[in-house]
């Protein structure tokens, strides 16, 4: 098990800046992040972007302002655990908390702090009745063992490159695949829409392009979809199985699920010191929300500085905080 | 100092219930139709904060496309994701409302989850 003072979940810019007014306090710091490397959307996004509104600099990308915040936060041997997702938090009988991450690492601290930013990405589901009676077993947002398609009738919806892929891929594996896209065109890789477009005409594949889903048939057992065009003519397309790909978007996952004040997917905090309403979880970032809230890098910065102020009574219960300046202490490093 | 009447337009806005609602939008301010609509208690989540990465803030466009600027290729990338999209859809927060835009009228589609 490993053991911190305070575990950061996520390792974004104000996650990294967090480290660092702990540091100056004593406390150490552990990182956890669903991305397999540190910099959050910075990173993951936008690395090349540059960004204006960092006080000091004119303009930095967004690549190197995480290089720059990693050597600052260096002298305080923060350590990380990256391409794990937290799925829970226990607490336990002296307050302290144990956080649990998908792969099976337990982090054992006193202070939690979420500088999860966006959440997790996870995949966007069409907006159909019913749909979730029929997920896991014959609605797939994603594709794990493409062997279970293995003879069967497929419909796939989506226009992206991963629509597109799969298409081709289970092409030669499935009995038949139905691909629908709500437009004429795909944007996806021109490669793999010509591959599916000479599919089509090679009568591989049943392509059916400007339909929208409209809805789910079948009892307990999803039989068909039906699809309109854009004349409003409805089809019915018989399946086995019904595959939508529409790409990932930002949710909070299992943070909703600890208990912690939501609002439109946003954790309330108190502006004193960025707690949330559980003692010893804080919530800094993108991910709270607070009357006069700004999703700037920034104003998370200043949050992670009087979070970490708050924090200190927990991780050093007998002693006395004093604030300093490193102006006058410096950085003193462990 | 009042803005300059001149850089005032009405929009109309019909909300995911069919309610319709006009409003007087300043144009000389600099912010996007996405956070013009949060500022009116519209139902928005913004989860990206206007990055056109969550997409929440998908409108469709009843009236006026052909005067709003044109989409990027990465607000073109994002709506395409999206299964409830259309050829008029668009995200508010890829959106700068000018004088040009008198009269535009749209309807909140974006997820609430």
């Amino acid at each position: 098990m490993i053991t911190t003072d305070i575990c950061i979940i996520g390792a974004g810019p104000v996650g990294l800046f967090a480290v660092f007014e702990a540091g100056l306090l004593k406390m150490r710091c552990h990182l956890i992040d669903v991305l397999p490397q540190v910099g959050g959307q910075l990173s993951e996004i936008y690395p090349h972007k540059p960004i204006y509104d960092i006080p000091g600099y004119p303009s930095i990308t967004a690549q190197e302002l995480i290089d720059r915040q990693m050597e600052q936060i260096e002298p305080f041997s923060p350590t990380f655990t990256l391409g794990e997702r937290v799925e829970s938090l226990e607490k336990q009988h002296d307050g302290s908390y144990w956080v649990k991450g998908s792969d099976g690492t337990t982090i054992h601290t006193q202070v939690v702090v979420i500088a999860g930013g966006l959440g997790c990405f996870e995949p966007r589901k069409p907006t159909l009745d019913n749909l979730e009676t029929y997920e896991g077993q014959q609605v797939h947002y994603m594709i794990k063992d493409p062997e279970q398609f293995k003879g069967k009738r497929l419909l796939i919806a989506g226009g992206g490159d991963s629509a597109l892929d799969w298409t081709i891929f289970l092409s030669d594996l499935a009995e038949k695949v139905t691909l629908v896209h709500r437009s004429d065109s795909f944007r996806g890789a021109p490669d793999s829409a010509q591959k599916v477009f000479d599919l089509a005409q090679q009568g591989k594949i049943n392509l059916l392009l400007s339909h929208q889903l409209e809805s789910l048939q079948g009892n307990g057992q999803l039989e068909s979809v039906i699809l309109k065009n854009k004349n409003k003519e409805t089809i019915l397309v018989d399946t086995d199985h019904f595959i939508p790909l529409y790409g990932l978007s930002p949710k909070l996952g299992p943070i909703a699920d600890w208990g912690l004040q939501i609002d439109k997917n946003a954790i309330e905090v108190d502006t004193f010191d960025y707690s949330t309403g559980v003692e010893r979880i804080y919530a800094i970032g993108d991910i709270n929300t607070y009357p006069g809230k700004l999703k700037l890098i920034l104003c998370g910065y200043h949050e992670a500085a009087l979070m970490a102020q708050s924090a200190f009574k927990y991780v050093y219960p007998d002693q006395k905080l004093s604030f300093k300046y490193t102006t006058v202490n410096g950085i003193n490093a462990f | 100092m009042p803005s300059n009447m001149e850089n005032i337009i009405t929009i109309h806005v019909e909300d995911r219930d069919g309610d319709r609602q006009t409003l007087e939008i300043p144009t000389d301010v600099n912010v996007s139709l996405m956070e013009v609509l949060k500022g009116e208690e519209y139902d928005i989540l913004a989860t990206c904060g206007g990055m056109a990465l969550c997409a929440t803030c998908h409108v469709e466009i009843l009236q006026g496309q052909e005067h709003l600027i044109e989409a990027t290729e990465q607000e073109l990338d994002m709506l395409d994701t999206l299964p409830d999209a259309d050829d008029h859809s668009r995200l508010a927060c890829q959106i700068h409302l000018r004088n040009e835009n008198q009269g535009l009228s749209l309807k909140l589609k974006g997820s609430l989850q």
